[in-house]
């Protein structure tokens, strides 16, 4: 088994207003010196799968096809080989 | 004429597109729901709007995976008409129908007002009943309706008039201020390379009527209905 990690974000270049509106209200509450913040989502993704290519593989399509709009988002993954369940 | 109107789990505009159509254009509506998988015998098809699945992920990540849209896309490839309102555009953005995608509104507030909208090209199947640069009053009602797109992209818009509505002021004019959203070059609906594709963040729907006090939208299903029942610009339809 393999977990993987993904995170999708805005590309940059994109505006992204809520990360804008995060970083006003740190200023707000006194954190001083935030250049910038950027929004983005994190998924984890268990996969019943063993080689860490085919892994990658299947991660890279799903984003491309469904977890990413890559016009307007990147992202980023990482893989985590997981101990066999059955393993003693 | 026979319309379908895609039923999404979510689709809350579904009732009010067949209502204006049967009701007030006398059409032959019927509802589809998403997991069928035929439009056979239908002229035009509505994407209507609505939160399709939630909006889970992205607005119409998932409605574009619906079995029904392999239909919709070769009812789009052969030319005929398909028209996306609200989230039915943000599902044909997904769907890779129309070109782009929606970002959330730059003021990060769903808005639900009537704005003014130009008509930017009446030359189309969509819009044939209107005039160029004409004004009319529309509602909008999204959270997401700030379309971006490559610079690129957004030339072969241009190039190819296929930018079909600009926010606007009262008097025509396309200013920053009257762009609710932050949308690019204050886009509020463009059409595909074919010309039998549109989408559109307002509702024609939500005012095509008398009793309402605003039938601006009217004209948009009237340019369809008279389209495809008088069989004329074929041209159009069929690049």
């Amino acid at each position: 088994m393999i977990r993987a990690t993904i995170h999708v974000t805005l590309k940059a270049g994109i505006l992204d207003p809520q990360g804008r509106a995060i970083r006003q209200s740190l200023e707000t509450l006194g954190f001083a010196g935030v250049n910038d913040v950027r929004v983005g989502k994190f998924l984890e993704i268990e996969l019943n799968e063993e080689d860490p290519a085919q892994a990658e593989a299947q991660l890279k399509a799903m984003c491309e096809t469904l977890l990413a709009n890559t016009v307007i988002e990147e992202y980023r993954y990482e893989l985590k080989p997981q101990p066999s369940r059955h393993s003693s | 004429m026979k319309w379908g109107v895609i039923v999404f789990p979510g689709s809350n505009c579904d009732r009010d597109c067949a209502h204006v159509l049967t009701d007030v254009l006398d059409q032959d509506v019927r509802l589809v729901w998403h997991g069928d998988t035929s439009l056979n015998g239908l002229d035009a098809v509505i994407l209507p709007g609505g939160f399709a699945y939630g909006d889970y992920l992205r607005a119409g990540a998932v409605a574009q995976l619906s079995p029904i849209m392999h239909a919709v896309k070769e009812f789009a490839r052969t030319g005929r008409l398909v028209l996306g309102v609200c989230n039915g555009f943000q599902i044909l953005l997904e769907a890779g129908l129309l070109p782009g995608a929606m970002l959330p509104n730059v003021g990060l507030s769903f808005i639900c007002e009537d704005v003014w909208v130009r008509v930017e090209n009446a030359d189309t199947p969509f819009t044939r009943h209107y005039e160029s640069g004409q004004v009319m009053r529309f509602p909008i009602a999204h959270a997401e309706g700030n379309y971006h797109t490559d610079p690129v992209t957004l030339a072969a818009l241009q190039a190819n008039a296929q930018i079909m509505f600009r926010y606007c002021r009262a008097d025509g004019t396309v200013t920053e201020h009257s762009n609710p959203n932050g949308s690019l070059d204050n886009i509020a609906g463009l059409r595909n390379a074919g010309g039998n594709v549109l989408g559109l963040m307002p509702h024609p729907e939500r005012c095509a009527e008398a009793l309402l006090d605003n039938e601006d939208g009217q004209l948009l299903f009237r340019s369809m209905i008279d389209v495809v029942t008088t069989g004329s610009d074929k041209k159009q339809m069929t690049s």
